[in-house]
Order: C-alpha cells, then sequence, then structure tokens
C-alpha cells in the first residue's frame, strides 16, 4: 500500500501538520507526497517521502483544479492524506465527492489501515469507524501525531502539469503578518476571551506571549467582538492546538472552545469567575481580575 | 435576477446540550434532548435571504435530509425568510456522501443558481457535505466564507483561511459554505414564525429519488474522551509561576 500525501509548503518550509500527515500515513505503508507551487525540495527532504509529485503551476491552493489533479492520480494509492488545516479541509472532501468515497475528517488516531478514531459533538464523543471505499480520503489533527523531522529524507522529485481552472479563479489573500510562532505547532499558546473588554487590551497578552514565546489565541466570542482575527480563533470550527502550555486569559470555557484546546499538556486559567468551564480543565487556576493578574505575571516570569 | 438559491439545513442537537454517550456505545443520547438547526446553517439561511432581500435571488429554498420532526427546521428558515421548503424523508442517518446525492438531484430538480449551506454540522463534524456536493455537481466552491459579493453572473468569495483571508471569484452556479463570520442571523419574529406556517413544505420520499445512499463508514463505537482532572486554584502570579517550573516543568 502506499499513500500520497498533500504537504503544504510555507516560506520553504513543510509546516508542522503536514509533516505530521506524512507520520500518520506512513503507519499505511511507502509515502509519496504531492506539493501545490514551490516547495518540492523541501518535502523531498522529509524522511520516509519515497517521491514528491511537483506541481508548480498550481498556486494558490485552488480546490477545483487540485481535486481534479488528485483524483486523475488517485488509483496508484490506497490512502490520501492531509493535515486538517484549512487548506486539507477545503480540498479533500472534493476529491472524495470525484471519487465517490467518504471523506474521514480529523482522524486523531489510526487503528489499522481502514478503521480510525475521529471525534464529534466538538470533541465531545470519540467515533471509532471502518471505512469500506477502496481508496481512503482522509485528514489528520496535527495534534495527535508527532511530526517526522523536516530532514534527513532525498526523495525523486517528478513534475507535473497544473489542470486549468475556469470556474474559479483567485483574486487576493490577506495574511496576517507575525513573528511569533504558528498556532499549531507553538509550545506556548497564549489566549484571550470576551473578559479582555476591548481589541486593545488584547495587547496586553503581547509581553506574556514575548517572554514565552508563545503563540496569541482568542475564544471565538473575542474574534465575534472584533478583538481579534478570525485566524487567531482556537475551537471545534477554528484551530484546534495542543501545546505544552495553555493559558486561557479571561474566556470562561465554552464546550466549543475547550474542543480546540483541551489536549494540552498543562492548562493555566485566569479568570474572574470561579464557576467559570475553563477551570474544570484546568490544572492551574487564577480566580481573579486578568487586568491585576498580567501585568504581575508579566514581571514574575 | 432570476436565481434560485438552495440552502440545505440539518437538525442537530442544540449547541448548549452537553451530549452524553450512550451506554451501550453505539452513538450519543439524543432522546428528549433539546433539538435545533446547525448553527452554520442559520448563517446560510440569513445570507441567501440577504440575498434575495438585495435583489440578487429570486427565491430562497431550504431542504433538509431527515425524519418528520425535521420539519421544525425548516420551518424556522422560512419564518427567517426563506420562501419555501422540502424535507426529502428517511429514517435512516445519511453521511456527507449520501447527503449530497439527495441534494444534488434537488439541485438539479429546481435548478439552483447557487447553493448556500453551513460549512459544518455540529453533530458528526465533518465539514465535507458542502465539498462533496460541489465536486458532484461540477460546481466550484467557495468554502468558510466569511463575506459573498454575486455580480455579473459570478460569486466572489472571502474565505477564513489558516493564515487570514483569501477572497476567490467563482462562476455560477456554485457552493458557497458560511463560517460564523459571514453575518448575524436575525431572529424570528412571531409575526413571520406565523406567516412561516403558511409557506409551502414539500415531502419527497427519498427512495422517489432513485440515488445511492448506503453507508460507506461503520461505526464500530463511540466513547467519552479522557476527562481531564480539574486542578489547583493557585492565589497568586508568583505562585503560579513557581509551580510551572517546579511541579509541572513546562517553563
Amino acid at each position: 500500500m502506499t499513500a500520497l500525501v498533500l504537504v503544504e509548503v510555507e516560506n520553504g518550509a513543510v509546516r508542522q501538520a503536514s509533516r505530521s500527515a506524512v507520520a500518520a500515513a506512513s503507519r499505511f505503508g511507502a509515502v509519496d507526497a504531492i506539493v501545490f507551487g514551490d516547495g518540492a525540495q523541501a518535502a523531498a527532504a522529509l524522511p520516509g517521502v519515497t517521491r514528491v509529485l511537483s506541481v508548480p503551476g498550481l498556486v494558490n491552493d485552488l480546490a477545483e483544479p487540485a481535486a481534479d489533479l488528485l483524483a486523475a492520480r488517485a488509483k496508484d494509492y490506497s490512502h490520501i492524506v492531509a493535515a486538517a488545516s484549512a487548506t486539507g479541509k477545503n480540498i479533500l472532501p472534493r476529491l472524495a465527492g470525484l471519487l465517490d468515497v467518504q471523506p474521514i475528517p480529523d482522524v486523531v488516531e489510526i487503528k489499522d489501515a481502514d478503521t480510525f478514531v475521529r471525534p464529534i459533538y466538538a470533541g465531545n464523543a470519540l467515533a471509532t469507524v471502518r471505512s469500506a471505499d477502496s481508496i481512503k480520503v482522509l485528514t489528520v489533527r496535527g495534534s495527535n501525531f508527532d511530526p517526522i523531522a523536516a530532514e534527513g529524507g532525498s526523495a525523486a522529485i517528478e513534475t507535473v502539469e497544473a489542470p486549468a481552472s475556469e470556474k474559479s479563479v483567485f483574486v487576493k489573500v490577506e495574511l496576517s503578518a507575525s513573528d511569533r510562532p504558528e498556532l499549531e505547532s507553538a509550545r506556548v499558546v497564549i489566549s484571550g476571551g470576551k473578559g479582555l473588554k476591548d481589541a486593545a487590551n488584547f495587547k496586553l497578552l503581547e509581553p506574556i506571549a514575548d517572554k514565552l514565546n508563545a503563540a496569541i489565541g482568542a475564544s471565538r466570542a473575542a474574534v465575534d467582538s472584533g478583538f481579534a482575527p478570525n485566524e487567531m480563533q482556537v475551537g471545534q470550527t477554528g484551530k484546534i492546538v495542543a501545546p505544552e502550555l495553555y493559558i486561557a486569559v479571561g474566556l470562561s470555557g465554552a464546550i466549543q472552545h475547550l474542543a480546540g484546546m483541551k489536549d494540552s499538556r498543562v492548562i493555566v486559567a485566569i479568570n474572574t469567575d470561579p464557576e467559570a468551564p475553563i477551570f474544570k480543565v484546568a490544572d492551574y487556576g487564577i480566580v481573579g481580575d486578568l487586568f491585576e493578574v498580567l501585568p504581575t505575571l508579566e514581571k514574575a516570569l | 435576477m432570476t436565481m434560485k438559491v438552495l440552502v440545505p439545513v440539518k437538525r442537530v442537537v442544540d449547541y448548549n446540550v452537553k451530549v452524553r454517550v450512550a451506554a451501550d456505545g453505539s452513538g450519543v443520547e439524543t432522546q428528549g434532548v433539546k433539538m435545533s438547526m446547525n448553527p452554520f446553517d442559520e448563517i446560510a439561511v440569513e445570507e441567501a435571504v440577504r440575498l434575495r432581500e438585495k435583489g440578487a435571488a429570486k427565491e430562497v429554498v431550504v431542504v433538509t435530509v431527515g425524519a418528520q420532526a425535521a420539519q421544525d427546521v425548516l420551518r424556522t428558515a422560512m419564518a427567517m425568510g426563506a420562501d419555501r421548503a422540502i424535507l426529502v424523508r428517511t429514517d435512516d442517518t445519511l453521511e456527507p456522501r449520501a447527503v449530497a446525492n439527495v441534494l444534488k438531484a434537488i439541485a438539479t430538480r429546481e435548478d439552483a443558481g447557487l447553493i448556500c449551506m453551513g460549512k459544518q454540522a455540529i453533530d458528526d463534524d465533518m465539514n465535507a457535505t458542502g465539498q462533496i456536493l460541489a465536486a458532484k455537481l461540477g460546481w466550484p466552491q467557495g468554502t468558510f466564507a466569511s463575506a459573498v459579493t454575486v455580480a455579473d453572473g459570478r460569486i466572489e468569495v472571502a474565505r477564513e483561511i489558516d493564515g487570514g483571508t483569501e477572497v476567490v471569484s467563482l462562476t455560477l452556479p456554485a457552493v458557497v459554505t458560511a463560517d460564523l463570520r459571514l453575518n448575524e442571523p436575525r431572529y424570528a419574529s412571531l409575526p413571520n414564525i406565523m406567516k412561516a406556517r403558511k409557506k409551502p413544505l414539500e415531502t419527497v420520499e427519498i427512495d422517489s429519488l432513485g440515488v445511492d445512499t448506503a453507508s460507506r463508514l461503520t461505526v464500530v463505537s463511540v466513547a467519552e474522551p479522557a476527562e481531564r482532572k480539574e486542578g489547583v486554584k493557585v492565589n497568586s502570579a508568583a505562585e503560579l509561576v513557581e509551580k510551572l517550573k517546579t511541579e509541572a516543568k513546562v517553563i
């Protein structure tokens, strides 16, 4: 059996979530990688990757040509795998539609080549499902599979022509510029909620994030209120994170937020309300006014 | 503008309910649990109604695939402003692939110009039906939409992606899946709830569509996730830092 992994390359480096996807896919047998746009070299350096299909002509990850191309190559593979990223979740279900198979999203555990565990109901239950499809199309959660190293391999690179995209055209992209680590791969994440009261106060998290080299996240309520941009949302429908240390500041811990962070190794909660559900999952809690706690925390670090 | 917008909706366990796994591990308890329209689908209904109000669409048709009780969410959608509804009746639980086959048949029958739907249902959390449906129809897709504009036979969709926002322009017909920030759905007013009772609701037996609704996944078991132990409260930031260093050894 050979698996094909959609590998995402950003600024010349393979995203950590994609390295986790390669680690997961190697459970099935040999691994080929496919890279859209530039970045085939980075994918070829991944240990355990046999062959890289490089599609330099397919930039911006448009789902329509990407899924067409994957479908044309699918018959060579038993499994087609991607990270459960915005790109993976856009393209892979479309591929499944073209192949007429049922995709298996957000896999957190691989039991065998046909059997997978995935969270349902915002992670309040774990379903073990067995697929009867001849080609399995799955996305995997990076936080549940240790990523393979970025270097050490030397796969052959085959260049592939990109199919045309007439129905879908890329217009523009606005990426938030940040020197901080990515939310999904950061060792420490500090997240703010509505308790921060406004966008200006959200900046109070920055000095602590600087000291801990942390990524900054936000609750859905904070994003909906305009305190933070959407790409910072942690939760069921935002980013799923599992850092070594997660610090929740002024957020209550709604079910859908917990779904995105409760696998963190150590959780700290700072909240004025001692009954806030976030304390139920926190290893360490401080009941208090975040506007008083944050400056003292910064000093203590 | 003569465009018809089709909005598929799903009846799910209300988002405020903390679900419990059934004792026999076959699924989660849904008996006697409050059910509602999937929150992402409410956003999709709202967006479709706004398109009609702006004159970009002529008619909003909502459709659901489910048991008789799923009529509730169709009535809710019509109280929000949808013009009419279709219940594709089945007592089975269908996977996204099967639902997409049903929706393709309905979209073709209705000659839909746009399908606007939630990006994911909060029960199975699949985030797949819209993409599968787009593939099966051969239509382009604008997933995880935070803004849409219809003009000159195309739809421009701003999409929430991992690093920020991306904009794509799609030919119509197309499938758009709604993310949280697309809009804030209106509440149905009492007069509109009354009015919705008189709007047309057609029931279609699923077998009459002649589509493949078989499941490809077998649920082996459903289990509770490991519970986290509740930790300790500390009194100061200094004590917290001390514990993170010496006890948790995380900083």
